[in-house]
């Protein structure tokens, strides 16, 4: 213990451990001042700092090669052509969205596009990942309501089309949902920006809108478990405005062709203190500022509240010394504050005055690379041996597979997320050429070049729950087949990665599972996880969420007029089914599933077989048929198993289908029906071609080792699906569309 | 031909206008910014484009009006030059008077975005005459407040002068409240002045140039030239 004229109360309550305080003294060799200390509050918490998930987050090859010297510099930015590249991040704002879900949600958005364009780039797409409860809790259809409206008013109001998400709820997801949003940009390879300050005597220019009290110890905030108390945390929560979003980009982006900023950051988490600390840390120079400089929305703001204050839409920007003026006029022109606040200087230190009086002198290393980091203990969960265990000789057989399949198409996970996406403008910036709900992933073309991308986030966290390593490989395997139903070769992952408190052994094991699982997989596919953002304390009173990986995948079109969709577009098309030649599953596909929760209620089972090999295969097998023109749709296996795939692409498409699927292509189901309709087995796509193309797919399939089975016909204003000859199920696309489209429109009129 | 693009603070349809004009039809194509007073007699179309001019302060259209570019295109118009608005742009032309009626609220009080058809009423305006009378257009639209109102007798001047130019329908041109995305009065999707040189529209044309983003329909609106 420090001897100190300070209470360890007051370090506590700003989330830093006796240890870590004692760690500052011994780094300043005094007591820190209350600005310093607010300073490394934030800076040390999980969120600025990772300092429990950075030895886990080593398993990713990038991030590993980053810290071993490469730098994170431009590590987000994939080359799409010779000319530009695809910046892309995806970052969570889980707590702020369960105590005010609409600024929360907005900020979220607004705070994700901030990353984007201060790489320079111009922001072309959002997607975001949603999870709440239950739609039966009216709390939970609350918080989805003015989530999607806040991701909608902000999204919507700065231009930039949301094109493509998902929505789960569960259970576990009551007391914290979680919010992941994620941006896409378009960027010059050669105007890349990067947040340094490497050049002595330029000038630290702050832009945007003022700073107020608001947001202050925000990612200290997102560093704890949402308790009773949360409710009182609403002022942590920032507000956001997306009009001063819009001028900000704009302004940013004309001013970067002044060719005078030298870096640039914005102002998200920690504030001013992070834009202040990284870039000088990163360019081992120093910077001094005098708070009083800065504008702010209310008198007598001191500099603690300064340094630490998230107000929105603010970025601080490293200009040329001498080119000020002409970098502040662009922002003037939009409407923008900008003021030079202080200058880089060589000695590395971080020295912040208000009114000329020194209130914080740090080196910014301390700050950033001393942020302690901790080795948590893992220890395998108990419940997963439990959990785990089915048995499906004592699972009766599906009884009725027409009721059953309805009953899945009107679950909230699979049904139709019509309600939510027609709330985002997915079509501003006119490059979207698959639409969301019209394609396995969204596929934008990208003005200026040949080629288009392809995007979708996604994560089935019921399989983390019940095998975190599987679970991990999973929801990479499902993004990148994704992708690659659309024809586009998957190509790099942001990630996300959601879990409860980490210094539960429980939690960090399900937690280092998982990203290895990630990591591995993705180092399979090529895909590299080139960006993300971790969230730990996704815990209520309720317990913690499941573990949720989400994985925010890019795929590349090399036309993007080759894109595919996912629905049967006319009647006379030939159906097919491809897949692996063979796998083992003690479990059939069926653990985890969603039929199994949906129908027996149960969540258990070991999540289903992934070949990696066979997968990788099936995407370039996609990738080949969409750039020859073979296929007319591709639509991937995943919830609710073949039935639901098959009614799904001919809902979309509005044209029915008749397949009648043979005994070999399901030999692995051992005669069950509902490993046959309801399966989720890995590594199986529906295709619809013309009868012509039939045999080239299947020589396209076989030249990939890959099983390729004709199975029907589109056609007709039905869904029939038989098994050797057997009606299974016949149903009416109206009685299927009935189910499928209105659930979420039903809870969601709903007001007891 | 040389057509002139608007952009106030919060616009953000200006570039897919641009792009559409440029790219798709050959036109040449300026921006003119929100604080310029000037002449546009140059321009032989002036759009007034989409987005959330001044954030939608206020509300829609309130604040863009009084923008000083406002004054050249009432000018402008008053010569008889061509004005499309488009989305925020119609929010902004009726605030301005330039074109009668109101937009508020969508009746579900929900944004939405997605395809619908619109038949056109009156194909022999200087935005329609590529038209055929009673076509059936698919093209998207993007709003929160597109429920075009006005008084009665607006409303029958606007029937009789024949200024209503598109009405929301189903896919096979029937209007019918079921296919009317916002609750317009009459299902009104656009309406001109009565000189037909001011048109206001809540779907977006621009965004409906190319087969490769759903539709080609608007391609033909835009080719006021020619």
């Amino acid at each position: 213990m420090v001897s100190t004229s300070r209470s360890p109360e007051v370090w506590r309550s700003m989330g830093l451990t006796d240890a870590e305080y004692a760690r500052i003294v011994e780094l300043l060799q005094r007591e820190p001042t209350d600005t310093e200390l607010g300073m490394f509050a934030v800076m040390w918490s999980e969120h600025c700092g990772y300092k429990y998930s950075r030895p886990v987050l080593r398993l990713f090859k990038k991030y590993r090669e980053a810290l071993e010297g490469a730098g994170f510099e431009n590590a987000g930015v994939v080359p799409l052509d010779e000319q530009y590249g695809i910046a892309m991040k995806v970052e969570s704002h889980n707590h702020p969205s369960a105590v005010e879900p609409h600024q929360g949600a907005a900020t979220g958005v607004g705070g994700i596009i901030r990353d984007i364009f201060t790489m320079g780039a111009r922001p072309i797409a959002i997607l975001d990942s949603l999870r709440f409860g239950p739609l039966d809790e009216a709390r939970n259809r609350y918080l989805f309501e003015h989530v999607v409206e806040g991701i909608s008013s902000y999204g919507n109001c700065i231009g930039v089309p949301t094109v493509a998400g998902e929505v789960y709820f569960h259970p576990c997801y009551s007391g914290n949902p979680l919010v992941n949003a994620m941006a896409v940009g378009v960027v010059p390879l050669n105007r890349i920006v990067s947040a340094r300050a490497d050049v002595p005597g330029s000038a630290v220019m702050y832009v945007g809108a003022s700073t107020g009290r608001d947001g202050i110890h925000g990612a200290t905030f997102a560093s704890e478990t949402l308790d009773e108390d949360s409710e009182q945390k609403r002022p942590n929560v920032q507000i956001g405005d997306p009009f001063m979003e819009k001028l900000l980009i704009e302004a940013t982006l004309e001013a970067l062709e002044t060719g005078a900023v030298l870096g640039m950051q914005d102002m998200g988490a920690a504030g001013l203190t992070c834009t202040t600390c990284e870039p000088t840390s990163k360019s081992g120079t120093g910077v001094e500022i005098d708070t009083a400089l800065v504008p702010t929305r209310e008198p007598d703001m001191t500099p603690y509240e300064i340094m630490l204050s998230e107000s929105q839409e603010r970025m601080l920007l490293y200009v040329q010394a001498e080119r000020e003026e002409e970098v502040a006029r662009v922002f003037r022109k939009w409407g923008l504050n900008a003021v030079v606040i202080g200058r880089v200087i060589e000695e590395p230190i971080l020295r912040v005055r208000h009114h000329g009086e020194v209130v914080a002198e740090i080196p910014p290393d301390y700050l950033t690379k001393q942020c302690p980091v901790y080795y948590l203990e893992t220890q395998e969960p108990e419940y997963l041996r439990e959990v785990q265990n089915l048995d499906l000789s004592a699972l009766p057989d599906v009884e009725s597979p027409e009721a059953a399949l309805l009953q899945l198409l009107e679950s909230p996970n699979i049904a139709s997320k019509r309600w939510v996406f027609e709330q985002y403008d997915w079509l501003v910036g006119t490059q979207t050429v698959v639409p969301p709900g019209e394609g396995d992933a969204a596929v934008l073309r990208v003005r200026g070049s040949q080629k288009g991308i392809a995007l979708k986030i996604d994560c089935n966290s019921r399989y983390c729950y019940l095998h975190p390593y599987r679970g991990g490989q999973l929801a990479v395997a499902e993004a990148a087949r994704n992708v690659a139903c659309t024809g586009a070769m998957p190509r790099a992952i942001t990630d996300c990665l959601n879990f409860g408190n980490p210094q539960r052994p429980e939690i960090f094991y399900q937690f280092e599972q998982a990203v290895h699982g990630i990591a591995d997989a993705s180092e399979y596919f090529g895909t590299p996880v080139i960006s993300g953002n971790v969230s730990f304390y996704n815990e209520s009173e309720r317990g913690a969420v499941y573990p949720t990986p989400t994985i925010g995948m890019l795929g590349v079109l090399e036309r993007a007029e080759d894109a595919l969709q996912a629905g049967f577009r006319e009647a006379g098309l030939a159906v097919l089914l491809v897949q692996p030649p063979a796998w083992d599953d003690p479990h059939l596909g069926l653990g985890g599933s969603e039929y199994l929760s949906v129908i027996h209620g149960l969540e258990r089972g070991i999540p289903p077989t992934l070949l990696l090999d066979a997968e990788a295969q099936l995407h370039r097998f996609l990738v080949a048929c969409a750039r020859q023109r073979l296929v007319r749709s591709a639509h991937d296996i995943s919830e609710g198993g073949f039935a639901v795939a098959l009614t799904e692409s001919a809902l979309i498409g509005n044209c029915g289908v008749q397949v009648n699927l043979p005994h070999e292509a399901f030999r692995w189901a051992q005669g069950r029906r509902d490993a046959i309709l309801f399966s989720e087995a890995q590594t199986r796509v529906i295709l619809s071609a013309s009868n012509e193309a039939v045999p080239a797919i299947q020589s396209m399939a076989q030249a990939h080792g890959l099983a390729c089975y004709r199975i029907g016909e589109t056609g007709g204003e039905e869904v029939a699906i038989a098994y050797e000859g057997e009606p299974l199920i016949r149903l009416s696309l109206q009685a299927c569309r009935n189910a499928y489209e209105n659930a979420i429109p039903r809870w969601m009129e709903r007001r007891v | 031909m040389k057509a002139g693009v608007i952009v106030f603070p919060g616009s953000n349809c200006d570039r897919d206008a641009y792009h559409a004009l440029r790219d798709v039809l050959g036109y040449e194509v300026d921006y003119l910014w929100h604080a310029d007073r000037r002449p546009l007699d140059d321009y032989g179309l002036i759009i007034v484009p989409g987005g959330f001019s001044y954030g939608d302060y206020l509300r829609p259209g309130a604040i863009a009006r009084f923008a000083p570019i406002m004054d050249s295109v009432r000018a402008y118009a008053e010569r008889g030059g061509l004005v499309l608005g488009i989305c925020n742009g119609f929010q902004i032309l009726c605030e301005a008077g330039l074109l009668p009626g109101a937009l508020t609220r969508n009746t579900g009080l929900k944004f939405r975005c997605r395809h619908v058809y619109v038949r056109v009423e009156n194909a022999q305006t200087p935005f329609t005459r590529h038209y055929r009378e009673g076509e059936v257009l698919k093209l998207p639209i993007a709003h929160g407040d597109g429920r075009y109102v006005c008084d009665e007798a607006t409303l029958a001047q606007l029937q009789r002068n024949r200024q209503i130019i598109f009405r929301y329908c189903s896919p096979d041109g029937a209007i019918d409240p079921a296919w009317n995305p916002n609750g317009s009065v009459d299902a009104i999707a656009g309406v001109a002045n009565e000189r037909f040189n001011v048109l206001g529209m809540m779907p977006h044309p621009e965004r409906a140039c190319e087969l490769l983003l759903g539709s080609e329909d608007g391609r033909r609106l835009l080719q006021v030239a020619g």
